[in-house]
């Protein structure tokens, strides 16, 4: 019976851990928010038709399409922004761990469910009192600095403001403010974060940065991103929905979408041969 | 800054070097079952051939899948890039020792042709080639790269050498053909794992440097 | 070519004169005006005339005290009746209505501004003075009220809507109210515009004279409460001014000065604090 093989000198002979790969999707999944058969109007001009979407909790769920194609409408309802719109008419369902949110109080659902927007949009007030405003109107468990300081940390941002958090949030760079934008959101401990191409206004080091963000910010929350950008989308989420002209072409997992998609309209789109 | 695909680029190394190491095993096994006359240690070769072939398939995979989702450039593109072609020619190493293997079932079963001299030498400058080719590729290593192309000529000589002194045996006695003939093909196999040990290290070469080394006769211009 | 092209040449350099010469004369004016007032009525300003009463007919002396306290008290009045209606009927146009209410009610606005001053006395006459039965501050500053009310709604819209939609936004996804946004967010983001528009109707309406004729009507001595007729620095200027006295001429140049100098500065003030910066961020 012969020796077994001389292990080589530092090439491992353990297998390596049979971790799946940082994006396959691990059984079982949960489903956080699901959209049933929605059809969105505003005043006689339909815009979506017949979306059926279910936003897996814990993980990056990103819309992509070209321009025009619904995405960002939908991205809105999902926390009832298109209600600002007077004309806009919503049909069907969407349901947030199976309760109808078309049924709750919008101020509580939009707690739950937070939105950052393509431009930083922060408040005429200093950085602690930015983050402080949800807080502010929705109470807090901790005291307001330790809440604050928390939310800042998760946005990553708590390092470069610690010592200015009075100052205005105007004096912030582009990046610094999105950030502080998802401070704020995250500040209220929502369940879902939305994410309206939050970094097309913003250059690539901060895009750079905002997207390591996201990926770990999975722990704390649901995250469904509107991405004009589908590199990003594909450097980022675990799911992606195609859209366009208002329909729902393709959702699957990001790795099968961009590598083998099952539809030939979401390969045209995704290989730049479209339009 | 880290980013979250440096994770997926180290799970995809990991695998690629298990899989070095098995083809590394796969030919150690394959060559003492031949020059120790080890039926088991053959068939144990045999047995292990899939997992070989998966792992090719896995590491396949994930090639595609960071390529297509993560755009990577300079270095990362040119890494991943010869994770596949390394992928490949671990994967023919391991289809040589099993040829090896094969081998020597069907030799075991005639008396030795003659004692064993070239061949141990061989197999011992074969299996360094692949052993240091897989180093180089841990550690990037553009020198131990260059040892083992400058390998390959030596391991092609050793294989003239055994096909001359085989040919002799074969014409002097026609009963040892059988065996002699499978030695031949058994050296074969060996300048074969050479040159894939070869290709590896021209791979790393690649990583690197950037630097295309292939067939250095071809105009580059 | 070249008599086309000289024609051009003096064409240009003719109108550049011409427009040069009206801004001139449109700037000189002020200057005049300012210069005038100083000239005649400079040295009327004293101690006195900031705090005494006006002497007796005939009698040198005396100051416009009282047109002073009789000013600020009617300015007061007009700002607490005018600006609250005309802020919050501001944010009622920029943030809850619908277009056709919005258009008539700014029509409305704009065509009250338009209203003649002393037709608006008038209606201040008949609303406050003849239920009560004697002219009164408080009649003198709802007429006042009334007209700073189309100038403060007016410019609050245009400064609240001037607010990025996006920050309404932002606040009302954080499960903010409309009102809470409104409060919150809007309004510190126009704030600064929204003092600039209620200083500018205020300085408008200090120097309104028709109206105050028959609601605030005129005293020649302190006027206690709210309830009785006060003298103001504009009616005191036109009192004096037709009144055959040269000690009165002069108080009045005097007068005129002052008014003059407080329109100048508020005027100043308002457009110092609203070049500090509105509130837009940085992209």
């Amino acid at each position: 019976m012969h020796a077994s093989a001389r292990p080589a000198v530092s090439v491992k002979i353990t297998p390596p851990v049979t971790t799946p790969s940082s994006r396959e999707a691990q059984a079982p999944l949960v489903m956080r928010m699901t959209v049933d058969k929605v059809n969105f109007f505003y005043g006689p001009k339909q815009v979506l038709f017949d979306i059926d979407l279910n936003i897996a909790a814990s993980k990056v769920t990103s819309l992509i399409g070209p321009s025009g194609c619904g995405k960002s409408t939908l991205l809105r309802t999902l926390n009832r922004m298109h209600e600002t719109v007077r004309s806009s008419r919503l049909e069907g369902q969407i349901l947030i761990d199976n309760q109808n949110i078309l049924a709750e109080d919008v101020t509580a659902l939009r707690r739950r469910v937070g939105m950052v927007f393509q431009r930083p949009n922060p408040f005429p007030k200093s950085i602690f009192e930015n983050v402080a405003y949800g807080l502010r109107i929705n109470g807090t468990k901790l005291s307001m600095s330790d809440a604050v300081e928390k939310s800042l940390r998760h946005a990553a941002l708590w390092d470069e403001v610690k010592d200015q958090l009075h100052k205005s949030a105007y004096e912030l760079s582009g990046g610094q403010q999105q950030r502080l934008c998802i401070a704020r959101a995250l500040a209220v401990e929502p369940e879902v974060l939305l994410l309206d191409e939050p970094c097309s206004a913003l250059d690539p080091i901060s895009t750079a940065k905002i997207e390591e963000l996201l990926v770990q910010l999975r722990d704390l929350c649901t995250i469904v991103i509107v991405t004009h950008n589908m590199q990003q989308a594909a450097r980022v989420s675990d799911f992606t929905a195609f859209l366009l002209t208002g329909q729902l072409i393709e959702f699957s997992p990001t790795p099968q979408l961009f590598t083998t998609p099952s539809d030939a309209r979401t390969e045209a789109y995704i290989t730049g041969r479209f339009g | 800054m880290e980013r979250h695909f440096e994770r997926d680029l180290n799970d995809l190394k990991e695998r690629l070097l298990w899989m070095g190491s098995l083809a590394e095993r796969a030919v150690h096994q394959a060559v003492h079952s031949v020059l120790d006359s080890d039926e088991q240690l053959a068939n144990r070769v045999l047995a292990e051939e899939d997992a070989i072939n998966e792992l090719q398939i896995e590491v396949d995979d994930r090639v595609v899948q960071l390529l297509a989702l993560h755009q990577l450039m300079a270095v990362d593109l040119r890494f991943v890039l010869a994770i596949s072609r390394i992928n490949n020619d671990l994967e023919r190493i391991g289809d040589q020792a099993v040829n090896i293997a094969q081998g020597s079932l069907r030799i075991l079963r005639h008396p030795r042709v003659k004692p064993y001299v070239d061949l141990p030498r061989m197999s011992e400058l074969a299996e360094e080639m692949v052993r240091d080719a897989l180093n180089a590729v841990v550690r990037r290593d553009v020198e131990l790269a260059q040892k083992v192309l400058a390998s390959d000529d030596q391991v092609d000589n050793f294989r003239d050498q055994i096909f001359r002194e085989l040919l002799t045996y074969m014409m002097g006695d026609s009963s040892v053909v059988f065996p002699a003939f499978e030695l031949i093909l058994v050296a074969k196999n060996l300048e074969r794992i050479g040159d894939h040990a070869t290709n590896i290290a021209e791979d790393v070469i690649y990583i690197v440097q950037g630097q295309d080394v292939r067939h250095p006769t071809v105009d580059r211009r | 070519m070249s008599n086309r092209l000289r024609w051009r040449k003096f064409v240009s350099h003719f109108m550049l004169t011409l427009t040069g010469i009206c801004t001139f004369v449109a700037v000189a004016v002020l200057f005049f005006i300012l210069g005038y007032l100083v000239y005649h009525g400079g040295t009327s300003v004293n101690w006195n005339f900031f705090t005494k009463l006006p002497a007796p007919v005939g009698e040198a002396g005396g100051g416009m005290a009282n047109a002073i306290v009789g000013s600020g008290k009617l300015l007061l009045l007009a700002c607490l009746f005018g600006v609250p209606i005309g802020f919050f009927g501001a944010i009622y146009l920029a943030e809850f209505s619908g277009g056709t209410i919005a258009f008539i009610v700014r029509y409305a606005a704009d065509l009250l501004n338009g209203v003649p001053s002393i037709v608006i006395g008038i209606f201040a006459y008949s609303l406050v003075v003849l239920p009560f039965k004697h002219f009164s501050t408080l009649a003198g500053g709802v007429a006042l009220g009334l007209m700073m009310i189309p100038i403060t709604l007016r410019s609050t819209e245009e400064f609240l809507r001037a607010v990025p939609k996006s920050l309404r936004e932002g606040a009302m996804a954080l499960g903010a109210s409309k009102w809470r946004t409104i409060a919150s967010v809007v309004v510190p983001a126009a704030y600064r515009g929204i003092l600039t528009a209620v200083l500018l109707a205020f300085a408008r309406v200090a120097g309104e004279t028709a109206p105050l004729l028959f609601t605030a009507f005129g005293n020649r001595f302190w006027s206690p409460g709210w309830t009785q007729p006060t003298s103001s620095l504009p009616v005191m200027i036109f009192t004096y001014a037709i009144a055959p006295y040269e000690d009165w001429h002069r108080q009045a140049w005097a007068a005129g000065l002052v008014l003059l100098g407080l329109i100048l500065v508020i005027n100043i003030v308002a457009r110092v604090i609203l070049s500090r910066g509105v509130a837009v961020p940085r992209t």
